[in-house]
């Protein structure tokens, strides 16, 4: 696809993961694009280690800022568990794309579930799934935290467009200090 | 030059545009950055008032002093608010006064979710209801507007969905708001059964007009489409009616109360079927079909939760994709964090069995298994009164091992005075203040007790111990604990709840998501030393995992705090990585 037009995205990971960040590099995105634009974001609670789940809608025009079963073009999963809870969010043709790091919730940290086997297998039953470690990608780039941005760049791969039109929008959204790193963790998604 | 915003970042804008000089708030989930946003206006003065009902006073005040004020709160801080509300309503305003409240639907983050429509209909206060940012910007302008023509306080109502999403924002200038100038008035100003009186006939006048008038406000909207299904809606409703199903007929409500009947009327005899989509309670329904127009809306919507895109699209019966089904996995919660100071009074609690009548905040996780040691939580300073009654009854057997646990923004947002109530009516109550020194839940604001303002420039602390002194609790049963020194607190609790009588116990230690400083390297288990007793597990420390064989801390996560080295009977934990 070289036209960036109607996109709908799903973020899914745990609080404090970052995936507001990654919610808003794409909405920047849609703005330089001339798109209209709207993003869903949970605060409170959930942000304690929950689980959560952020939306970013841009088209002509858009109406509900959030994203609906079978309705998303991708979603974004930093955590295997969420990728798996968020799987219905994907129409027919949507990409999942995951990282693989595991975060054990409380029921299975506590003992009281198993973190389920096998996530990833079951997910390609479910869907098209574009599965990798994110997270050593971002270590790599210098930084854990910026897993959220390599998974953008894995985005940008498969959306298409300008490539530098995407790394603007990380510019815009990043403190220019830890900018370097950032355009080093979306380039290693790029490029993977 | 078009902006990008937060629904409540929007509405600190229309303020800021609308001239507005004052804002006075107690945070809550989904309103807070409304103020935080606000604050960063220097044209504006903020400030975090110790509850919501202090701060609609103070707005109360501004207003009387011919300023633009704007109070914010969520749903349940509105019943705090709604004691000065219901009469401002009588005595109106001089400068512009807006009260925006953010309601709850699916209790993203709330302990209940009722419809603050019902307190604007109940206070004859209008409302406004925006659904997208722009709109927050907007409406808010045009509420101050409302509130000076019409001489009253008025609502701007949101939703999680409305004030928690971005969309695009078209900025406008400033437009000082003159101080309008003050003069005495008591029967305006001085609401007595006399004076009262003759403001509740002006209430019922000010409504009729603007009800009258309210069908020619430009912030309601009749899209025509298909006269087959006509929907009236607001707020979010819209954007899902629109969403899957831009045919049909929409009247599109700006303002919720009081409601545009003339427009309403005009638009049913226009359609073949009618419908109200709307959250929560059936406000705009009962109305409609009270005005004798065949209407249907809850009987199809229900009253809980959230709508959607889908739900709205079933009910037009249209189809909705098909969707893969995700594996059956493990529920992810909410938790308190790792080196969370909480969780070593929860330790202890539980060691203790203590019964215990919890509160409003981060604390209210320890509610969740495994720690599960709570008893209640109902609201803002309830854990006191709620204790006490408790004990009364249940007497001396019962009140000894019996805690009310509530955090510092909350002793200090409406438990102060169950405690004064406690000691006066000569109560026995063992209260627990779990002070991490910030009001953590809502995102980290200072509050009285941490001697910073809303801009972090330093002001007066107020001291817990020398306010809970004030309160009547003797002295000797007021002290301070480190909820890290785990012994110390279980002998503090077992003492105070021995003592017949009001006593205090103040955990005191920051958030850790604050405290950086104290952060240390992670701990790790001792394989040999180990015998798999899971007692650190009864922690719920998120960095501490149950493995096929044994446990492991993470660390990644461990903060290294040593809660669990002090449950662990082995001596099992110890400092520095993955010991063997």
């Amino acid at each position: 696809m070289s036209e960036i037009r109607n996109l709908n995205i799903v973020i899914v990971g745990v609080g404090g993961q970052g995936t507001l960040l990654a919610s808003r590099i794409l909405s920047t995105l849609a703005l330089k694009l001339g798109l209209d634009v709207k993003a869903s974001e949970i605060h409170g609670m959930a942000q304690r280690g929950g689980s959560v789940v952020t939306f970013v809608r841009m088209g002509e025009r858009v109406y509900a800022p959030m994203v609906e079963e079978g309705g998303a073009d991708y979603v974004l999963a930093f955590e295997q568990l969420e990728a798996m809870r968020a799987v219905g969010y994907l129409k027919k043709g949507g990409v999942m794309i995951a990282n693989t790091q595991k975060m054990s919730p409380m029921p299975v940290v506590t003992g009281a579930a198993k973190y389920p086997e096998n996530v990833l297998e079951s997910l390609t039953q479910k869907c098209a799934l574009d599965a990798f470690d994110a997270l050593t990608l971002a270590h790599e780039a210098g930084d854990g935290r910026a897993v959220n941005v390599v998974l953008i760049g894995a985005l940008a791969r498969r959306v298409g467009g300008d490539a530098e039109i995407w790394r603007d929008a990380v510019r815009a959204c990043v403190p220019p200090k830890f900018l370097e790193i950032n355009l080093r963790a979306f380039d290693a998604g790029y490029n993977r | 030059m078009n902006d990008f915003m937060l629904g409540n970042e929007a509405i600190a804008r229309g303020a800021y545009e609308a001239g507005v000089r004052l804002v006075s708030s107690y945070p809550g989930t989904p309103s807070t950055e409304i103020t935080e946003y606000c604050a960063k206006y220097p044209e504006i003065y903020a400030e975090w008032a110790a509850n919501e009902k202090v701060a609609l006073e103070v707005c109360a005040g501004a207003s009387m002093a011919g300023a633009r004020s704007i109070c914010c709160m969520k749903h349940v801080g509105l019943n705090v608010a709604s004691d000065p509300l219901y009469t401002l309503a009588y005595t109106g305003v001089n400068g512009g006064l807006v009260v925006v409240v953010a309601d709850d639907p699916g209790m993203h983050s709330s302990q209940n979710e009722q419809d603050s429509r019902m307190h604007a209909r109940g206070s004859q206060v209008p409302m406004l209801e925006p659904s997208d940012s722009d709109e927050c910007r907007a409406f808010t302008k045009l509420a101050f507007e409302l509130s000076e023509k019409y001489d009253t306080p008025v609502f701007v109502r949101t939703t999680t969905r409305v004030a928690h999403a971005r969309s695009v924002v078209h900025p406008q200038e400033r437009v000082e708001a003159a101080l309008k100038p003050y003069q005495k008035d008591i029967s305006k100003w001085v609401m007595m059964p006399g004076m009262a009186k003759g403001r509740h006939v002006v209430v019922e006048k000010r409504m009729n007009d603007l009800a009258k008038d309210a069908s020619a406000l430009p912030v309601n909207r009749v899209e025509m489409g298909d006269t087959k299904i006509g929907v009236i809606c607001s707020g979010m409703a819209y954007q899902y009616v629109k969403e899957v199903a831009p045919e049909i007929s929409v009247l599109k409500l700006g303002i919720v109360n009081p409601l545009p009947m003339d427009l309403i009327a005009d638009f049913a005899r226009q359609v073949e079927t009618l419908y109200v989509f709307e959250e929560l309670e059936p406000v705009i329904e009962e109305q409609v079909a009270a005005h004798g127009i065949p209407v249907t809306g809850k009987a199809l919507t229900g009253r809980q939760g959230e709508l959607s895109a889908h739900k709205v699209a079933k009910l037009l019966g249209k189809e909705i994709p098909t969707a893969a089904q995700p594996d059956p996995v493990p529920a992810r919660p909410p938790v308190l964090c790792p080196g969370c100071p909480h969780r070593g009074v929860y330790a202890v609690l539980n060691k203790l069995k203590c019964t215990v009548t919890g509160d409003i905040g981060c604390y209210t996780l320890g509610a969740l298994p495994p720690l599960s040691a709570l008893d209640s939580t109902l609201c803002m300073g309830a854990s006191i009164g709620m204790s006490q009654g408790y004990n009364r009854m249940l007497g001396d057997s019962a009140a000894e091992k019996t805690v009310a646990v509530l955090g510092d923004s909350t002793f200090l947002h409406s438990g102060a005075t169950s405690l004064i109530s406690a000691c006066y009516n000569r109560a026995r109550v063992t209260v627990m203040i779990l002070d991490n020194s910030t009001t953590g839940m809502t995102g980290h604001q200072p509050n009285p007790s941490t001697g910073f303002d809303i801009h972090g420039e330093r002001t007066t602390q107020i001291s817990l111990t020398q306010l809970c002194e004030a309160c009547g609790v003797p002295k000797e049963h007021i002290r301070v604990c480190d909820p890290f020194d785990m012994k110390a607190l279980e002998a503090a609790i077992k003492e105070e709840n021995a003592f017949d009588g009001v006593s205090v116990i103040v955990a005191r230690r920051p958030c850790m998501l604050l405290d950086k400083k104290s952060r240390k390297s992670p701990l790790s288990i001792k394989a040999d030393a180990c015998r798999n007793c899971l007692s650190c597990m009864k922690l719920g420390c998120p960095a501490i995992e149950r493995m096929e064989k044994g446990v492991r801390i993470n660390p990644d996560l461990c903060v290294g705090c040593g809660h669990c080295q002090n449950v662990c009977p082995f001596g099992a934990i110890v400092e520095g990585s993955e010991a063997k």
